[in-house]
């Protein structure tokens, strides 16, 4: 840092300080306008980041249109399968790797016979859902095609979980008890929730608490677990009275989920989804042309319309907000900048160019933005507590004051400031001094 | 040191043009102490912020110290003023919220000196003007008199070859402004070159050349009937 830059701080803090009114106004007009883009940024980034980034292009979700033109959505496949496509597909086995999924809820009944059962959301799926999405294990791992295959009894917890029913000791081998039936751990996940939750975003659940338990789809099947997840049988279909009706309806409840990892492999997967309608016409259980498609995890979520429109709309509001804050700041600074014509009059007098100038009051304008960016931290973190008001609770929970939104902040603050400064320093640099010294 | 030929400044409206200098000519050699005399509105501030390159000129040549000034960028032209050129000003033109040392230092900061040596040569600048006990003191804490001396050791901290002054003893009173030309005197005895604004027809005869500017020209004042016309409003014989 150079001795000038450091001079030229300490004349900031000087100046700063002279007009302690007018200081705290220009701070408090940037640490609020910091603050709300900050919160509602906070908010924003949760729900609109990418959740699986390293693979999220190799990620694909199958639809078949199971209904027709008549009852599909604008000319859209369902959002899930029903099981009939769901085992077709799964049988196939056309991609690299590929799993079906749907959502459960499950009674622990923990070892401690004095401690009451609880409840736990999770999954039913195929093995492959593991290396798919590249869940991160603690101990263990997940199971093996022919674990599905045998429709075997294991099970996979959240490291949660496993602190909950074991201590968090390594507890692959032990088994639990889920609604009356023993399953074998063979895998304890480290804590893992994408944000959103874009392998289930058909349940509802994209943003809600994260899964404490994963056991095999065929094992589910067998034990006749339902779906805690969305049963979608709109357009003329029914939920059916008994359970095999309803397995051979048309009523769309499982997630199906495919891994192909070139361009090649994407097209022919497509070529097959296609080919699969056209057999199901053919056979006369589609009576339409084949109507499919295949979204990877970006397209996915854009579908499904994963940021929340609100967050938009209050980022843009915020943002707005933020400005209106600095034009008021470039006011304040205008003011005080040229209230001290005389003294750049003299400064100049004296040698300094008009780059001295710039960067004397770039660098008091720095300061003035990071006073600013330290209030709007603290208001960011008394706002947060307030999110809830604003957004609904599932999505409010995910907005934290982390250390990358504080560097944001400050980050923020201070560029938006300097940049605010820019019109007030030109003016300051535009004074001339022969006419201020005339004057005085 | 200072050479001024056919120089002219005009300040321009929509509707109206002002000379304030008019085929100015005035050449100042080194080591000398030359004052520029004249009534007010003559254009004697404005010869004075040209020559110090605070301000820029219409036509004509200057050369400062040998080198022609015009076409000089604002980089350039703040490096000639910060490190040829002293400035004292009748107002003083001290920063009121700096105290003495660092009103001293504020052109040595802008020559990128180090800081020893700022500190050595703001020291010694204060010691010849008597002020170096007040080195801590602010502006405000001083007399008008105190003030101007602070202002000539701010001129003299850069050590630079011409120091302007623009009526500086015009703010004081009798005693003070008596200390403050000796103290230019002084300066101008160990080799500095001069130039001195003034009104004041007894300071003027203190320097070693007199210069008279009327309507933005330097005049021959036994020559010119505007010199006499003056004097003779003024109820002095010519």
């Amino acid at each position: 840092m150079s001795g000038m830059f450091v001079h030229n701080l300490r004349l900031g803090a000087r100046s700063l300080r002279k007009n302690p009114v007018l200081t705290a106004l220009m701070v408090m007009a940037i640490g609020f306008g910091v603050a709300a883009s900050m919160i509602t940024y906070a908010v924003f980034r949760a729900v609109s980041g990418d959740p699986i980034p390293q693979k999220s292009s190799q990620l694909f979700v199958p639809q078949i249109d199971n209904r027709g033109p008549q009852y599909n959505n604008g000319g859209e496949p369902p959002d899930a399968l029903n099981y009939t496509d769901a085992v077709a597909l799964m049988k196939a086995h056309q991609a690299r790797r590929q799993t079906v999924l749907f959502a459960v809820r499950l009674s622990v009944l923990p070892e401690d016979a004095r401690k009451a059962p609880f409840k736990v959301p999770g999954y039913a799926a195929t093995g492959d859902f593991f290396p798919m999405f590249d869940v991160p294990f603690q101990y263990g791992s997940g199971w093996s095609a022919a674990d599905d295959d045998a429709h075997a009894p294991v099970i996979v917890i959240s490291r949660s979980l496993n602190q909950k029913l074991f201590g968090g000791a390594n507890s692959v081998g032990k088994e639990i008890v889920l609604d009356d039936q023993q399953y074998r751990v063979v895998g304890v996940t480290e804590t893992w929730d994408p944000k959103p939750r874009f392998f289930d975003m058909f349940s509802g659940h994209a943003y809600s608490e994260p899964s404490q338990v994963y056991i095999p789809f065929n094992r589910a099947m067998d034990l006749k677990i339902e779906t805690a997840g969305n049963n979608n049988c709109g357009g003329g279909g029914k939920r059916g009275d008994d359970r095999e009706s309803w397995l051979r309806g048309q009523c769309v409840w499982i997630s199906p989920w495919v891994e192909l990892s070139s361009a090649t492999e994407v097209e022919r997967y497509r070529q097959f989804l296609a080919s699969y309608a056209d057999d199901q016409r053919r056979a006369g259980r589609f009576n339409w042309a084949p109507n499919v498609r295949l979204r990877d995890v970006p397209g996915w979520l854009e579908y499904k319309h994963a940021v929340p429109p609100e967050s938009r709309i209050a980022l843009v509001v915020a943002v707005g907000f933020f400005v209106i804050c600095l034009v008021n700041t470039i006011g304040l600074l205008l003011a005080k900048f040229m209230r001290r014509a005389s003294e750049i009059g003299v400064r100049r007098a004296l040698g300094a160019s008009r780059a001295d100038i710039y960067r004397q009051f770039l660098a008091e304008a720095g300061m003035v933005g990071l006073a600013g960016g330290l209030l709007g931290v603290v208001l960011t973190g008394v706002g947060m507590l307030g999110v809830g008001l604003v957004f609904e609770p599932e999505i409010a929970h995910l907005a934290r004051l982390d250390l990358s939104l504080v560097s944001l902040a400050l980050l923020v603050a201070i560029a938006a400031t300097v940049l605010a400064a820019f019109y007030p320093t030109w003016r300051a640099a535009q004074v001339q001094p022969a006419w201020q010294l005339k004057s005085n | 040191m200072l050479k001024m030929t056919h120089l002219s400044k005009v300040y321009r409206t929509e509707v109206v043009e002002t000379y304030a200098l008019r085929d100015f000519n005035i050449d100042v050699k080194e080591g000398e102490f030359v004052a520029v005399t004249g009534p007010s509105g003559s254009g004697k501030t404005t010869f004075l912020t040209i020559a110090g390159l605070l301000e820029t000129f219409t036509g004509g040549e200057y050369h400062l110290d040998g080198v022609e000034v015009s076409n000089l960028n604002d980089n350039a032209r703040s490096k000639i003023r910060n490190e040829k050129i002293g400035f004292i000003f009748q107002a003083f033109n001290l920063i009121p919220d700096l105290n003495v040392y660092d009103n001293v230092e504020v052109p040595l900061r802008y020559r990128g000196m180090k800081a020893l040596e700022r500190k050595q040569r703001i020291m010694d600048a204060l010691e010849r003007v008597g002020l170096a006990s007040r080195a801590k003191h602010y502006p405000a804490e001083l007399s008008g008199g105190q003030q101007q001396r602070v202002a000539i050791a701010r001129a003299l901290a850069g050590s630079p070859r011409l120091l302007l002054a623009d009526e500086p003893t015009g703010n004081l009173d009798t005693q003070m402004a008596r200390g403050v030309m000796e103290l230019l005197e002084e300066i101008h005895r160990e080799g500095a070159t001069i130039v001195m604004v003034t009104h004041d027809p007894e300071l003027a005869t203190r320097a070693q050349r007199n210069v008279h500017v009327i309507d933005g020209q330097v005049v021959d004042l036994a020559e010119d009937p505007r010199f006499h016309q003056q004097q003779a409003r003024a109820g002095a014989p010519a």
